[in-house]
């Protein structure tokens, strides 16, 4: 495999890699952008949607009703937390709500433990996409390929919406100044409900998405957290733009590391993360810090 | 400390009402000393210590392990030379510092007279010190660092499971030999993973094997694409991987995902494919290759009825490597009792006792090394995934005869 090649089959990888990546973290930098809610559940609904997931491919046979599906049963916990859990704590401190999302963590794994029990699972990918093709000498499985022009157009439609809906413009409103979008008339308790479910929602689509890629098992929600926060560091809180570009900039960080930087593979995300912090800090896209 | 252990044992299992009832046997125990002390220890329940995880991600491992040890313990109706077995479980949680402070809890407050477990090697270390320092006789039941048969063995410890050098070493020249010379390894970058890799070298190379190259992603990755890429790239013809958890599971589908099966053959330690990953792995496992101690289709006698009772009592499950080593462990423990008639108070003898304890176990003649005291595998079985009647499993096709760790460092008594 010539030099270049070699370039171009680890970039798809890490492509494929980051979006996943920005799958999981567009719902958490969304929810962080406009409640200001840091919410560290945001891995256990990335596992409710791979367990929901799992369970419905069971019953149905289909991983597309699956990938439509557990989102919306996702998205409706998602609502629910936000309503009875998230909603009383809003004047408290930012502390509250971290130790209250946190402990959530922990509800949802003995949850899914309860339900599903501790052995490891994982999806079948779908028959369509269960191959490998190669291109210009990179082997590549069909189904990374889906989730790259997936997310892909995810983005594009999810951009559609924020800037250029009324939905839209009042998220946006909301993610620069609740109190004062709330004095304009707009019921900000349900775009806050609306908002919560729908970054929840997309956590349980990640976790559709992610599942036949990786396996599914009770910690995976917390442990897939910490990419994802540093993603929404790197991008910038509550920027659409920056969290598509952070998942992107870490996705090949993390891949070109694997290869060609191994033992210190771990280290790559944390110096990008670093670098940004240092240089940037409010992030890629993010609004300057007052 | 004024009095004895066997005294102090005594007095922990006489409430105030027996103390009364019995008024004048305890009187008379004060003045008979010693044989009215023996009388009661052989009358007490046998207490087996078991420090294993029981929640988290290995939680399936200990719940293994001690449905194979409650297997045995049954079949006996829970009585040895005249003792009762009462089995205390520990959880561990796969955290060192719990796993010690478990360990600690059952050889100083609970007074276990057998420990048994762990399944993390961090945690059989750290618990070291402690069995050996106060003479407890601990049977390891999964923990395979090497280190508990060379340098840091004990007269104390013994291991009915592995030590991690026995299921790799004899793979390395199987592999040069039967499946390819080009080989690419992988393993977790961890100690366990390390030495893995290093015993199937030790055979691989002097059998004509190159390493086309070697990898070390992090345990707990969830992406192994760039490892695959770069495997395709090495020009290997086969891939030698120890992996076992999400970490196999992730491992051998993507693996199958890349489009390599086509090319490379899959190889490895017998964990990579064992039943805990197995079903998770579906038909991207077919055609894995592994060296284990074990696998359900034996066909001796001894694992026929193993499998088909295991299966009885706990719903149809099929036993695994781990119930193996339950199994055996609780072996050990009857056969050492009855030879002694049930006295646990000359440990000397006791673990005497234990190293020549031999028998017919699932997987072949079970006998420890006396040199080691760690189990010398009556095979290694080198086995293949196949599609059988009842699902997917590890068809034995080839074996490598009494492979015994080769103990270097470890001084005791031979």
């Amino acid at each position: 495999m010539s030099f270049p090649a070699e370039i171009f089959a680890q970039a798809l990888n890490g492509l494929s890699y980051g979006v996943l990546l920005f799958l999981l973290s567009v719902g958490l930098t969304l929810i962080f952008g406009m409640l200001d809610v840091v919410n560290l559940a945001h891995g256990s609904l990335y596992m409710l949607g791979a367990y929901a997931g799992l369970t419905i491919i069971a019953f149905a046979g289909s991983f597309w009703l699956a990938l439509l599906v557990a989102p919306l049963a996702v998205g409706l916990i998602g609502m629910l937390i936000e309503r009875s859990c998230l909603r009383p704590l809003y004047r408290r401190g930012a502390l509250d709500q971290v130790l209250l999302t946190f402990g959530l963590i922990y509800l949802f794994e003995d949850l899914v433990k309860w339900i599903w029990g501790g052995r490891i699972r994982s999806i079948p990918p779908p028959e369509l996409f269960s191959g490998s093709v190669t291109i210009w000498q990179a082997t590549v499985p069909s189904y990374r390929l889906f989730v790259i022009a997936f997310g892909l157009v995810m983005a594009v439609l999810l951009w559609l919406v924020i800037e250029r809906t009324r939905l839209g413009a009042i998220i946006r409103a909301g993610v620069f100044d609740a109190e004062m979008t709330a004095g304009m008339g707009i019921d900000i308790d349900r775009v806050f409900t609306m908002v919560f479910g729908f970054g929840a929602a997309l956590a349980g689509l990640s976790g559709v998405i992610a599942g036949p890629i990786q396996s599914a098992q009770p910690p995976m929600g917390a442990t897939i957290l910490v990419p994802a926060l540093i993603v929404v560091v790197v991008g910038g809180l509550g920027s659409l733009k920056g969290s598509l570009a952070g998942s992107l900039i870490i996705g090949q960080a993390e891949t070109f590391g694997k290869a060609w930087l191994p033992s210190a593979s771990m280290l790559m995300i944390y110096v990008v993360m670093a670098a940004v912090v240092v240089l940037r800090p409010q992030g890629l896209f993010g609004r300057p810090l007052r | 400390m004024g009095i004895s252990d066997e005294e102090e044992t005594i007095m922990a299992q006489l409430t105030r009402r027996t103390l009364l009832t019995t008024g004048s046997l305890a009187a008379a125990g004060a003045l008979a000393g010693p044989w009215v002390r023996r009388a009661h220890a052989q009358g007490a329940p046998l207490k087996v210590g078991l420090v294993l995880p029981y929640t988290g991600v290995y939680a399936v491992l200990g719940e293994s392990i001690t449905q194979g040890m409650e297997l045995v313990f049954a079949r006996e109706n829970w009585t040895v030379a005249g003792r009762k077995i009462e089995m205390i479980k520990e959880d561990d949680e796969m955290k060192p510092p719990v796993g010690i402070r478990k360990t600690e809890k059952l050889i100083d407050s609970d007074r276990v007279d057998i420990l048994t477990g762990p399944v993390h090697s961090g945690i059989l270390m750290g618990m070291r010190d402690k069995v050996h320092g106060s003479k407890t006789i601990l049977i390891v039941s999964n923990a395979g660092a090497d280190a508990i048969s060379r340098d840091r063995c004990s007269k104390w410890i013994f291991r009915t499971s592995f030590s991690n050098w026995q299921p790799n070493q004899p793979m390395g020249g199987w592999v040069a030999k039967n499946v390819a010379k080009d080989v690419f390894i992988t393993a977790p970058n961890y100690q366990a993973g390390k030495d893995q890799l290093d015993a199937f070298k030790e055979t691989f190379v002097p059998a004509g094997g190159k390493i086309v190259g070697e990898d070390y992603p992090k345990l707990g990755e969830t992406d192994y694409a760039p490892y695959l890429t770069k495997i395709r790239q090495s020009g290997a013809k086969a891939v030698y991987a120890f992996f076992s958890g999400t970490d196999a599971v992730n491992f051998v589908k993507q693996f199958d995902q890349f489009g390599l099966k086509a090319t490379v053959k899959l190889t490895g330690a017998g964990f990579l494919t064992e039943p805990d990953v197995l079903p998770a792995q579906g038909k991207s496992a077919l055609g894995v290759i592994t060296g284990h101690f074990y696998t359900p289709l034996l066909d001796n006698p001894t694992n026929q009825r193993f499998v088909k009772d295991f299966r009885e009592k706990f719903a149809g499950k099929m036993p695994d490597g781990f119930a193996c080593q339950g199994y055996d462990t609780a072996e050990v423990i009857l056969r050492a009792l009855k030879a002694v008639n049930g006295n646990t108070q000359d440990k000397d003898k006791l673990v005497d006792v234990i190293a020549k304890v031999e028998f017919d176990s699932p997987r072949g003649r079970f006998r420890f090394d006396p040199k080691t005291h760690n189990v010398i595998q009556p095979f290694i079985y080198i086995r293949e995934v196949k599609e059988t009647p009842l699902g997917l499993n590890n068809v034995p096709i080839d074996k490598v005869a009494d492979v015994r760790d080769p103990g270097t460092g470890c001084t005791l008594p031979a």
